[in-house]
């Protein structure tokens, strides 16, 4: 599709070959622990590990697979994304770990107002008024929805305990 | 005509008011989840399913099943008006649909996209009403070995009928399974796979990986498209509604043609993915005039549309009959099922007939609902797209974590959602299919069950699985099916060394 020497852009073949990898490691743990809790049969039937263990070898062969045509055709390198496009994925997956580092601190309505707000001002630079809205706006109406109305409870932080909700 | 009179049965159970109520509630939320990138129908019922728990079992799943022909309806919203398919069975309807929108016919595209939607549901339910009690009543004689072969078909229709690289397809598929059975064993009390973290005892809830691989995957790849949306605006007027219509009643034979496409690429797991791609294709190969399509033929909104709903609708005559899904979305219903305490499966048509025949009665109901809430709602879809992803971006990662926090009231589960985002977006780019992974996930214990049981029979042979002709036929079915790939392969080679001697 594109060209893949070009610096701007990133190909499939690392990724590609890393994802495989990533499974062929799964496949060997799974492999591994149906070993360890018995392949066989006992007195009662199959042993835990008897379908598991042929699923491991499945998953195992299908990823050694990828990861060898890959291997095997190193120089076939499509692209996998632009590096603007990376950047950009980038620039919301590292907000989303800290929200969810943050909820479990602060509470799911707190950490929600930091995450919207955060966005709508760093890339929609959108007014303060209109940001101060939607970020109080949108966890007010999860907390009416969920736990008014269908009585679901979410993660709460101190500010909660000190409104006494 | 028992099924007449158990469907008016099911009729005074859908047409109660609160009933009617959820109808509407579920059409308007999913057509906003299908048109909201990020949220889909998988990942949008997965999110609303802790809600329903307390919930009557019919009404949830009456609010439920609309949620996904909302979402079958709104995928036709983006992919027409700004291009961008909000559900992957969407795509093919971008192809003539979006140039349909630039030559300033939007209305007529939309008008043919909703219609199509609904003629292909509706002869899917009506498939479903009077095949449904007869396939059920066939599977009440199924032992575990059928059962196991059933499932067995399932997965190697997966590798036979995707796009993707058979290699992939399995890897998915095997990691599901593999994820399934992290946990405790239900048949001998044993701990699989947990390697000593508490956490993992409970094993992986599918409907996490459903709201991360669809819902935070989505919002990562979106991501990579900008900040921007760029799109068309709409009206539709009831005389440009009518003037469609009358054009759409000429290509009748397509109407069946893409029906018969949809509904046997929903009953056997080929998807409504899958399906619009078919059925658009064929609408190509067979049309007078093959060049214009893609420059905006209604022909090529009709084809796409009417196969994607019709698949969509009867993915859920195996989950009802056989308890085996046949599309994520079927697959997160059918998890619904097992929370409310209903066992999917032939029984359930003798044991739960409410809860069946008022569902099969709100497929009709929700449908026409639908496209009457779509036609006249349209221009406001539109608005909510203009929405900048800068905002819509943060909401829908605050959904999916409260969803995902939900399932279990576990933090854990959050991060979890987080990785199975990463590897959704992965997958995505690598070409990896979803589903597989997700039905795996879902049918994981109950194919290994009855593959145990099976073994149990026979005493760890696998010539049960040919023991007698309708085991057999099954089992080899899907060996067929799972060879298919090394056919068309045979085939391509033959054909190259054909060529290259010519």
């Amino acid at each position: 599709m594109s060209n893949p020497e070009d610096d701007e852009s990133v190909g499939t073949r690392w990724p590609e070959l890393l994802v495989a990898l990533l499974l062929l490691a799964a496949a060997l743990l799974v492999i591994t622990d149906s070993l360890r809790v018995g392949i066989g049969w006992s007195d009662d039937g199959p042993r835990s590990g008897y379908f598991p263990f042929y699923i491991g070898i499945g998953l195992a062969g299908a990823s050694a697979w990828i990861a060898l045509q890959q291997l095997l055709n190193w120089q076939r390198n499509p692209e996998f994304a632009e590096k603007g496009q990376l950047k950009l994925v980038w620039a919301i997956f590292w907000p989303m770990v800290l929200y969810v580092g943050l909820v479990a601190t602060t509470g799911i309505y707190v950490a929600s107002v930091v995450l919207i707000g955060f966005f709508m001002r760093q890339h929609g630079k959108h007014a303060w008024i209109a940001t101060v809205g939607v970020a109080i706006g949108v966890p007010l109406a999860c907390y009416l929805t969920f736990e008014r109305w269908f009585l679901v409870p979410l993660p709460k932080g101190p500010l909660e305990a000190l409104l006494g909700l | 005509m028992d099924e007449i009179q158990s469907l008016f049965h099911g009729f005074g159970i859908a047409l109660t008011v609160p009933n009617l109520g959820y109808m509407l509630i579920g059409i308007t939320l999913g057509v906003l989840i299908g048109v909201l990138p990020g949220l889909g129908g998988a990942n949008g019922v997965a999110i609303l399913l802790p809600l329903t728990f307390s919930m009557n079992p019919t009404s949830a799943i009456i609010m439920l099943s609309c949620i996904y022909w909302g979402a079958l309806f709104g995928g036709a919203i983006t992919s027409i008006l700004f291009n961008i398919p909000g559900e992957p069975w969407s795509v093919a309807t971008t192809f003539d649909g979006h140039p349909m929108a630039q030559q300033g016919k939007a209305a007529q595209a939309l008008t043919a996209a909703f219609t199509s939607s609904f003629v292909g549901a509706m002869f899917a339910v009506l498939l479903i009403t009077f095949l449904a009690p007869v396939v059920a009543g066939f599977a009440l004689k199924f032992g575990p070995a059928e059962f196991f072969a059933v499932q067995l078909l399932t997965f190697c229709s997966f590798v036979g009928m995707s796009k993707e690289p058979p290699a992939k397809t399995i890897a998915a598929m095997m990691l599901g399974f593999a994820l399934a059975a992290v946990g405790l064993d239900s048949v001998t009390g044993q701990l699989r796979m947990t390697f000593g973290v508490p956490v993992l005892l409970k094993g992986f809830d599918f409907l996490i990986a459903v709201i991360g691989l669809f819902g935070i995957g989505e919002i990562l790849l979106t991501m990579e498209e900008g900040l921007a949306f760029k799109g068309k605006s709409a009206k539709i007027n009831f005389k440009v509604v009518w003037q469609t219509w009358g054009e759409m009643l000429k290509h009748w034979q397509l109407f069946l043609r893409s029906v018969a496409v949809g509904c046997w690429m929903g009953i056997t797991p080929g998807g409504a993915t899958p399906a619009s791609f078919m059925s658009y294709g064929m609408a190509r190969r067979m049309s007078k005039d093959p060049d214009s399509f893609g420059k905006g033929r209604i022909e090529g909104v009709i084809a796409p549309e009417t196969a994607a709903h019709a698949a969509g609708t009867s993915a859920l005559l195996p989950m009802l009959t056989l308890g085996i899904p046949g599309s994520p979305t079927a697959a997160v219903l059918l998890g619904g099922l097992l929370i409310w305490g209903l066992q999917p499966g032939p029984m359930l048509f003798i044991e739960q007939k409410d809860f069946v025949w008022g569902l099969i009665a709100s497929m009709y109901v929700g449908n026409v609902v639908g496209l009457i809430v779509v036609l006249t709602t349209v221009p406001w879809w539109a608005a909510i797209l203009r929405i900048p992803f800068s905002i819509i971006a943060p909401v829908i990662i605050v959904i999916c974590a409260i969803g995902a926090y939900t399932v279990h009231s576990s933090m854990f589960d959050v991060s979890l959602m987080l990785v199975f985002g990463v590897l959704g977006y992965l997958f995505k780019k690598l070409k990896y299919p979803m589903a597989p992974l997700v039905l795996a996930l879902v049918l994981g214990d109950m194919a290994e069950s009855s593959f145990r049981q099976s073994m149990l029979l026979s005493q760890g042979s696998l010539s049960i699985f040919w023991s007698n002709g309708l085991v057999g036929s099954i089992a080899g079915l899907a060996i067929a099916m799972l060879l298919w790939p090394l056919v068309g392969k045979v085939k391509g080679l033959l054909r190259g060394r054909a060529s290259a001697v010519v």
